[in-house]
């Protein structure tokens, strides 16, 4: 019996509406075209809804001397250089126009004295550089997109999981998804589609990340036949929280710590006093004062070490943890209470600061933060990895299928600085939108098969067939385990393989799974389905990881401590090969022009 | 460890019922951690809408124990576990599975406010200056998290089931943000008295008790757009006035 399907034709096809997939959309529709939006989840509740600290561009409101080239070579110093450099280049200089047009959109910022855009410090960036709205920035980033978003003709549909993309020849022209609420299939034609489904967190067990980022973006492209890269390079936040057990892995934002927040251990000391690498020295406070005027705006003084990038502050609470030197459960200790004893009236001053990290504490911890310090550990945050796009379209190999946001992989390098992925959204967002638009008025519709949505939908129910197969969150609990001890914060050989050894197994089982109910709101079908996503990405990750034989960014082997200059030279790319198999390639890093070599130089 | 029994909704509307699971409880856990042990255990097919785990994206909304919450936030050890706690779905809008309800007609009304429209800007590089204090009277409407938490406890939509003719608490605060809105010169008043239904406000402030992002509808949203239709449409003086202003 044939499945039933409901049909949809638009000219671009957007899948994800977080920050990336908004702004692509509205790009799109702005060019006239006739625009689908879908995602997992309700209209805003993307995981742009979350983000906390801010989105950076050198609006320079703040500080005089900050300007494009300047975020431009934090960035790639950030990446450790294994950045695409156009689209670091284009990042840093398009931020400040895509952050203003916000604000022409409804957006509101906080202020500075003279009105304009406030600006905070965050790790990595030389200068106050992110826009923020106390600790919502996301919200108020998602929001503003939303509201414009709807006024603009676009056809939204909420709750819909895109499961294959549909290809003609070489061509991308459409999308099968089911809906969430019913468990019907929808058939999406369409010219050019934009992937903006987000990262892969879920593939481990600590993580800041929800139930919608299983890798799907990743896997969809992968699939049909685009190249992933760059995925060894998994984001460890260094400050999730690790008490109650239940909230473990919930992000406690960065901007704790740009507000003047210190990490202390056990006895007490600031150990990121102890360990400040090479190329960071020169813009590093060797003193505890000259790190508090640097965080209260004094333009002489160097950042504390709280504020190294990431991929370091992360390796050194672990260093602390196994040294026997944590906190009670396993973290270490951040505080922000200890600044009343510089500011008049503290309390207050943390709680208009920080108004959401207060009230998570005080909610799912019991603890007030203006009080006593955070236990904070690291936790599995963002993917740096993700589609190989072209740096100034964002079209990956394969026609008409772009990608923008998280899920595509080349700005980053091997580490994100934090409030580059929100600036990231609305940069490539509306460069993804634009594109996909041009692709779509250059290309005539193709044409879908019916056979091969047929056969893939019938794949699609197969686990309401079986009876007694496996559960599909056992299994996604295993491999989150697996990830965690054995392909997480540090890794080795051995290990790895382990790992690798373990997604295979996980493979076969995931092709077993069994699920009861019927196809109306049925999480554990969801996540039946979801593993396959979560196995690809999980697989992609370890091989990546397994052939980088150095540390870098946000990669620690174990086994090859230091950086390697062979391995500085290529970035790992991930093609699916005729058989099935996942082949590695190395491609060379693109090599940066010499106008930007001597930015970076000069930035040095 | 400790077992607790949740009292768990299941099914649709025409075709459900509450059910009983029982499951360990451990330290710091929240009725969504619960839920999720349950599904992993026993009920794989619960439906449940969730994100952020941390009270900012506003998909976990339901009542528990008769009280409109979000579960990601609401910590077990508030609540007597020595009786069952149930967990319902929001009572406002229709069923469409166990915890899973049809939230689409606030984005109908959503859609329906007219947008935000900034008058010209003021800088000479087409930015705007903005004092501080303008965009805290806002922030506060901003802070919403689109639970639906308000318009769930709130009498009009709950009991009267007016969703034609009233907007609602989160919508009402939507539009004082806008117009509110320091750079927003749109004019949203004949619609609020006609066509959103302020007037069915009757300032019971259900509303704000519920808020998990503590944003005080009723006084500083709600109160004052009715404060501003009246002035516009019923007082006499201020009629007046406008008639001359037109004229001169
Ligand atoms: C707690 C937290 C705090 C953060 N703070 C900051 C910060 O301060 N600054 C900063 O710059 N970055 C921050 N980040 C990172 C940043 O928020 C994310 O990287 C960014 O929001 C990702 O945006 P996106 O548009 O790529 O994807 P998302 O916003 O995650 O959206 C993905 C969309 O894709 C949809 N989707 C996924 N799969 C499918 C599918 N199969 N079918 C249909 N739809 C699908 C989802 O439903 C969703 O709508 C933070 C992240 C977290 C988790
Ligand atoms: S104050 Fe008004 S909007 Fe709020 S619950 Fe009462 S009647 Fe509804
Ligand atoms: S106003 Fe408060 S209760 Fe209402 S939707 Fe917004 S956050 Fe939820
Ligand atoms: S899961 Fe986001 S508010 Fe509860």
């Amino acid at each position: 019996m044939a499945t039933e399907f409901s049909t949809f034709e638009h000219d671009v096809l957007v899948i994800g509406a977080g920050g990336a997939g908004l702004r692509a959309a509205i790009e799109a529709s702005a060019a006239g075209l006739k625009v689908g939006l879908v995602c997992k989840s309700l209209l805003g509740k993307a995981h742009t809804v979350m983000a906390e600290g801010g989105v950076a561009a050198s609006l320079a409101n703040v500080d005089d001397r900050d300007d494009w080239k300047v975020h431009f070579a934090d960035t790639m110093r950030g990446g450790q250089y294994m950045n695409n450099c156009r689209m670091a280049q284009l990042h840093a200089q398009e931020a400040p126009a895509r952050v203003r047009e916000l604000e022409a959109w409804g957006a509101l910022f906080d202020r500075t004295q003279d009105g304009k855009i406030l600006q905070r410090n965050f790790g990595g960036h030389r200068y106050p550089r992110l826009a923020h709205v106390g600790d919502r920035t996301g919200l108020e980033m998602i929001r503003t997109l939303q509201d414009h978003g709807i006024h603009q003709g676009i056809d939204v549909h909420m709750e819909v999981t895109v499961i294959d993309l549909l290809k003609d020849g070489e061509r991308v022209v459409g999308a099968l998804a089911y809906d969430r609420e019913r468990g019907r299939f929808k058939v999406y034609k369409t010219r050019a589609i934009v992937l903006a489904t987000g990262g892969i967190g879920r593939a481990f067990k600590i993580t800041s990340n929800s139930w919608e980022y299983t890798g799907d973006g990743h896997a969809l492209a992968y699939e049909a036949g685009a190249e992933l890269m760059d995925m060894e390079f998994v984001q460890f936040h260094p400050t999730g929280m690790v008490w109650p057990p239940s909230v473990r892995g919930i992000l406690v934002t960065e901007g704790v710590r740009g507000e003047g927040g210190i990490l202390k251990n056990k006895d007490g000391r600031r150990f990121m006093f102890d360990d400040i690498p090479a190329n960071y020295k020169t813009q590093t406070a060797d003193n505890e004062e000259e790190g508090w005027r640097y965080v209260t705006g004094d333009k002489n003084a160097r950042r504390p070490p709280e504020l190294l990038t990431r991929d370091h502050v992360a390796r050194c609470i672990n260093r602390e943890v196994k040294a026997g030197r944590g906190s009670p459960h396993g973290g270490v200790f951040l505080d922000i209470a200890w600044i009343q004893a510089k500011v008049p009236n503290g309390a207050e001053h943390i709680k208009k600061k920080l108004p959401s990290m207060y009230h998570q504490f005080k909610q799912l911890a019991g603890l007030d933060i203006t009080k006593e310090p955070m236990e904070v550990g690291p936790t599995t945050h963002y993917a740096m990895g993700g589609v190989r796009v072209d740096g100034d379209t964002q079209m990956s190999c394969v026609p008409g299928l772009f990608a923008a946001g998280e899920c595509a992989a080349g700005l980053h390098g091997a580490n994100r600085l934090g409030g580059n992925s929100l600036s990231d959204l609305i940069v490539f967002g509306k460069r993804a939108g634009e594109y996909a638009a041009k692709f779509a008025k250059e290309n005539k519709s193709g044409s879908i098969d019916d056979n091969q949505v047929e056969a893939l939908a019938k794949k699609a129910l197969a686990p309401f067939e079986r009876t007694g197969g496996e559960n599909p969150y056992a299994i996604q609990h295993e491999l989150q385990d697996s990830m965690q001890d054995l392909v997480g914060i540090v890794r080795t050989q051995s290990e790895m393989e382990k790992g690798l050894a373990k997604i295979q197994e996980l493979q076969k089982r995931a092709q077993k799974t069994g699920i009861e109910g019927n196809r109306e709101f049925n999480p554990a079908w969801h996540t039946a389905l979801d593993l396959k996503n979560l196995l690809i990405v999980s697989e992609a990750v370890t091989r990546a990881a397994l052939e980088r034989r150095e540390s870098r960014g946000a990669q620690f082997r174990e086994d090859y401590p230091e950086k390697s200059a062979e391995y500085a030279k290529a970035n790992h790319v991930l093609k699916r090969e005729r058989d099935g198999s996942m082949k590695l390639i190395k491609t060379p890093v693109p090599t940066v022009p010499a106008d930007l070599q001597a930015i970076i130089q000069e930035n040095a | 460890m400790a077992k607790a029994t949740f009292r768990i909704w299941r099914g649709t509307k025409e075709n459900g019922a509450p059910k009983d699971y029982t499951t360990e409880v451990g330290e710091g856990m929240v009725v969504l951690d619960a839920v999720h042990q349950i599904q992993a255990e026993s009920a794989g097919d619960m439906a449940v809408r969730w994100n952020c785990k941390a009270g900012k994206c506003g998909s976990c909304s339901a009542e528990i124990n008769g009280n409109p919450r979000l579960m990601c936030m609401t910590r077990l050890s508030d609540l007597p576990l020595d009786e069952p706690v149930t967990v319902e779905p929001m009572r406002a809008f229709p069923l469409i599975k166990d915890l899973v309800t049809d939230v689409s007609w606030n984005f109908d009304v959503k859609k329906k406010i007219k947008k935000f429209k900034p008058r010209k800007p003021d800088a000479a590089d087409g930015t705007w200056r903005i004092a501080q204090e303008d965009v805290e009277r806002v922030q506060e409407f901003r802070k919403c998290i689109e639970c639906f938490l308000c318009q769930d406890v709130c009498h009009v939509l709950r009991e009267h089931h007016k969703h034609n003719e009233f907007i609602g608490p989160r919508f009402l605060t939507y539009v004082a943000a806008l117009e509110m809105h320091p750079l927003d010169v749109e004019d949203r008043l004949e619609d609020l008295k006609s066509k959103d239904g302020i007037g069915y406000c009757n300032i019971t402030k259900c509303c704000t008790k519920v808020c998990p992002e503590g944003i005080t509808i009723t006084d500083n949203a709600i109160i004052p757009l009715k404060e501003r239709v009246v002035d516009r449409f019923y007082d006499p003086l201020k009629k007046l006035f406008s008639v001359f202003t037109k004229s001169s």
